[in-house]
């Protein structure tokens, strides 16, 4: 037992000498969950729209007026010539364009045909068709304010939005942002903490030492668990107290599941670490392999649900996914161990896997 | 400066923060000489040596090497010194031909005489066969021999080398000190810093670093009969016994 | 030449390196083939519950028009407020309409009503739009109930005719893939040369360089260039086979003025892999900054989420990513045909990311210590 403790503080010491990798350790986190939290957000907000105005009067100038004022819209300019408007698109200084035609006017006498058009630039067709959605809806609503006799039976909507009642972008992003974070930043850490002693050579007194594989690999992922958990608590702390993030439920309950998810991607980045030969190769995998795929795949940024079902598939091999569900449903919906268990019991089967499976390969290396 | 001599260095020192490595050397070397550098681990010998190439800038003191002072001419004295050390000397993925064809290059050979050059090189150390080879497959003796003929295949004024037999056999080490003795005699100055001494016995003169200083610099005969000792091995020992810095 | 034989040495290294090297080429393809497809946005299906405490003509009339719209599908018509909220936190529904009991006497009688809108608002898209929609149902509904019992025309205003451009499929991908294919790019030149880089650090092999009469200029150029090499293969693997091949991306603009933008980009992105690795002694550190960096391009450079909706202090660190100019330009050249008129400032600006990051690295980089 006492070489055990000697090896784990040799590897504790490892870690925190690394100034400069310490810092980014402890710092990343902290700076990408206010970065993010504050800042992603999958609405349509300050698109850039010019208005073709033809018609220059009261009307048009109070609709201008209406959707500038909109948080959604910024009204960049204010031309005369349609033809301006695939200049602004190829430039990129709007995204949407309103064209006004000359009878646009009183909405109590209306012309033959629609004085109005929207044009949308659809390169990012989803932002295309909300900005023209919400657009068109402010001029309905607005037009419809405008009509000096107001039509008899009103149908109203009282609307209420629960569990986000701004609507704040934080809510699907903070939890989606932890997931992401702490898989990527556990993997990276240990995925060359062996590699990298395969390279220095020191591996081979590692090798003859009495010590049991599956303690040499234990004693590797300590101090990086200790680290991830200080950065989970940083991170939970800001997310509540900076980004208004709840905890509906069981605190305990979260600080389990995520030491839980914290091991599970340790481990991942132990695998990663015996089956590659170079830290460079190790870096490659944990980076650039895996960054892209988990933004996408853990469910925060796109629905799973609309995936193709072989990609569904794919996404169930990704720890974070798992996670992301878990952190909203204890955080937002304030949920229990019951509505959870199936996948804590994912997590759990793969952090056994990845374990076993670094054991296998670290022991037949001996041979 | 003295044409007798290809290095001066004056009350050289270096610091790194509040720790004197190198501190307050005065020494010179001979054209042509072979110059031992020697001292325990840690005594500050690779530091000296890394001023003297223009890899790391001194504190405060004189160094002139090969005539080029090393505070404002470090990058001349690069292109007139050849280099070995242990840590590494040759590219494990390269073949020795392309080792070779790289260091001729870099060095500003031009293509035919690297070509020459080259196959002398190989030649002489009989590596015809495994001249396409990649050089992780030659045991440590030879990577060291090579890494050796490649430092001076540009013709340098000066050869360093950083403790270049750690961790060869006896055999290889005598070969490799022949090869020493070949360049030394072609003109060549040597400066070899190692913690080896029998190794001493080969060299012109030698000095002994002690806590940053130099504790005794002279030939091995005249230290030897000065300290009374019978071999390189008890001068040492007599001048690190009061040592303070050790690894 | 020296910088002849570093080249050499370099690709020799790249090229022998049997892990990396299929890494390299392997990786941003196959990346660059799946992840597209799970980009995806169309709010399609928005569930919704519905309680219904009228259970009258009216109120079944308006609930029939909800799946019809082809926005919802109806997922379950619960007793209760109470059991619908439990649908929405099972995530089985995203939007609650409660009808208030007495719905259609009051609307004969009083001639207004209200019906209350519960939205699950964690994917705050999904909950405004799926109001929006919900809105424009309730809307037409009243306007034909207005005509049937007054007789009062329906309206009055039409609707706001749409025009989509350069996309007209409204294709995803088309606006993912060019996207993907920067980031890629980027990892690939930015980071893997940082990492190459500091290796020679590591293993000491730097030394022997930095001994030898080579300049710091022709290192890093002998650094830099095959990288550059690299990334431009890689983008032409990826635009050549990838996007025009399997995704059916045709480019509109000119190829000249895009691969003009990728050499230049390139330069810049090495230029910060260099930055990087000037600071760093172990690939650990290298590989920490460049993670951070990384995260941060792909998050905040609109790859996938607009920089116009970022708040203004985060839209300025957008700016200071290269990656987002890049995105931009590609989407601009290949979808838009933009022209180098259209991209000048672009222009400028990766050209000065390009001058300032290489030129602070080279400054950094000393030979002597």
């Amino acid at each position: 037992m006492h070489q055990i403790r000697a090896f784990i503080l040799k590897e504790f010491k490892h870690v925190f000498r690394d100034r400069k990798t310490l810092l980014l350790l402890f710092g990343m986190p902290v700076v990408q969950i206010i970065l993010f939290g504050f800042a992603i957000t999958n609405e349509i907000k300050n698109s850039r729209i010019i208005v073709i105005d033809q018609a220059r009067n009261i009307w048009s100038h109070r609709l201008i007026d209406k959707i500038d004022a909109n948080i959604y819209f910024d009204v960049t300019g204010i031309k005369n010539d349609p033809r301006e408007v695939v200049r602004a698109f190829r430039a990129n200084t709007a995204v949407a364009a309103l064209i006004l035609s000359p009878e646009f006017g009183s909405p109590d006498k209306l012309p033959d045909r629609a004085p109005y058009q929207i044009l949308t630039d659809a390169s990012d067709p989803n932002a295309a068709s909300l900005i023209t959605d919400y657009l068109s809806a402010i001029i309905v609503s607005e037009r419809t304010s405008e009509i000096n006799t107001p039509p008899p039976l009103q149908i109203g909507t009282d609307v209420r939005m629960l569990y986000n009642p701004s609507l704040k972008g934080a809510y699907n992003f903070v939890p989606g942002v932890m997931a992401l974070v702490l898989l990527l930043i556990c993997v990276m850490m240990t995925s060359i903490s062996i590699v990298r002693e395969k390279e220095l050579g020191t591996m081979e007194v590692l090798l003859v030492s009495p010590f049991k594989p599956v303690y040499v690999i234990i004693a590797k992922v300590i101090p990086y668990f200790v680290v991830s958990v200080i950065n989970l608590v940083v991170i939970l702390l800001l997310s509540v107290f900076m980004l208004d993030m709840p905890v509906k439920g069981n605190l305990l309950l979260l600080l389990a599941e995520s030491a839980l998810f914290i091991t599970t991607a340790l481990s991942l980045g132990l695998l990663i670490s015996n089956i590659t030969s170079s830290q460079q190769v190790a870096m490659l995998i944990s980076l650039m392999g895996m960054m892209l795929p988990t933004i996408l795949f853990s469910g925060f940024m796109f629905p799973i649900e609309n995936m193709p079902w072989p990609l569904q598939l794919i996404s169930n091999l990704v720890p974070s996914k798992w996670f992301y569900i878990i952190v909203r449903s204890i955080m937002i919906k304030g949920l229990g161990l019951l509505s959870i268990w199936k996948e804590t019991l994912i997590l759990l089967v793969m952090t056994l896997f990845f374990i076993g499976l670094s054991l296998k390969k670290f022991s037949v290396r001996l041979q | 400066m003295n044409t007798e001599n290809i290095i001066e260095t004056r009350d050289l020192v270096k610091r790194f923060g509040d720790f004197t490595a190198v501190d307050h050397i005065t020494f010179q070397v001979r054209r042509g000489e072979i110059f031992g550098f020697l001292g325990a681990n840690g005594a500050g010998k690779s530091t000296a040596m890394r001023m003297l190439c223009g890899l790391s800038r001194p504190t405060s003191g004189a160094a002139v090497v090969g005539g080029y002072d090393v505070y404002s001419e470090a990058e001349k004295i690069k292109s007139i010194i050849g280099y070995m050390s242990q840590k590494f000397s040759l590219y494990e993925d390269l073949t020795i031909a392309e080792n070779i064809e790289f260091y001729g290059g870099i060095y500003g050979l031009k293509r035919g005489e690297i070509k020459k050059a080259g196959s002398e090189l190989i030649h002489r150390l009989g590596l015809e066969k495994e001249a396409g080879k990649q050089v992780s497959f030659l045991p440590l003796g030879w990577k060291q021999k090579l890494a050796f003929s490649v430092a001076i295949m540009h013709r340098p004024a000066i050869i360093f080398l950083d403790e270049p037999t750690g961790g060869v056999d006896p055999i290889t080490r005598r070969q490799f000190w022949e090869m020493i003795y070949d360049v030394a005699e072609s003109g060549t100055s040597v400066f070899v810093t190692t913690h080896y001494m029998d190794e001493a016995e080969y060299c012109n003169r030698v000095s002994i670093m002690v806590d940053g200083k130099i504790a005794a610099l002279g030939s091995p005969e005249e230290l030897k009969s000065d300290m009374h000792a019978r071999d390189m091995d008890e001068v040492f020992y007599i001048l690190a016994r009061g040592a303070k810095r050790m690894e | 030449m020296a910088l002849r034989y570093l080249l050499k040495k370099e690709f020799l290294q790249v090229f022998r390196n049997k892990a990396m090297l299929p890494l390299i080429f392997v990786m941003p393809v196959v990346q660059l083939i799946i992840l597209p497809l799970a980009a995806n946005y169309e709010v399609k299906n928005i569930r919704i519950a519905v309680v219904d405490h009228d259970h009258s003509t009216i109120s079944r009339r308006l609930i029939d028009k909800i799946p019809a719209s082809g926005y919802f599908q109806l997922v379950d018509l619960p007793g209760s407020y109470e059991v619908a909220l439990e649908l929405l936190e099972r995530e089985e529904a995203d939007l609650i309409l409660e009808i208030p009991r007495q719905f259609e006497r009051k609307l004969y009688r009083e001639g207004s009503n209200g019906v209350f809108l519960g939205i699950n608002a964690i994917n705050g898209v999904k909950a405004g739009l799926g109001g929006l929609y919900i809105n424009r149902i309730i809307r037409s509904f009243n306007d034909e109930i207005r005509q049937e019992w007054t007789g009062t025309p329906v309206p009055l205003l039409q609707e706001v005719p749409q025009r989509y451009w350069f996309n007209p499929s409204m294709n995803y991908r088309f606006f993912i893939v060019p996207g993907i294919l920067g980031a890629l790019i980027t990892m690939l030149g930015g980071f893997l040369a940082a990492l190459n880089i500091v290796r020679e650090k590591e293993a000491g092999t730097i030394e022997q360089i930095n001994v030898s009469p080579i300049s710091r200029l022709t290192f890093i150029l002998g650094k830099l260039i095959p990288f550059w090499v690299l990334g431009i293969l890689v983008f032409t693997l990826g635009f050549g086979a990838i996007a025009v091949l399997i995704y059916g991306i045709r480019p509109v603009g000119s190829i000249l003025l895009l691969y003009g933008f990728v050499a230049l980009y390139m330069v810049a992105v090495l230029g910060l892999g260099l930055l990087i690795s000037t600071y760093c002694e172990t690939q650990q550190q290298a590989m920490s900054i460049g993670f951070f960096c990384m995260m941060i391009f792909m998050l905040m450079s609109g790859l996938f989420t607009p920089v116009s909706s970022m708040p203004h202090w985060a839209q300025w660190i957008s700016m200071a990513s290269p990656l987002t100019w890049f995105i931009e330009v590609i989407r601009s050249i290949v979808l838009k045909g933009s022209g180098f008129g259209d991209l000048k400032f672009h222009f400028m600006v990766i050209f000065c990311f390009g001058v300032l990051l290489n030129g602070w690295a080279v400054l950094n980089y000393k030979k002597t210590a």
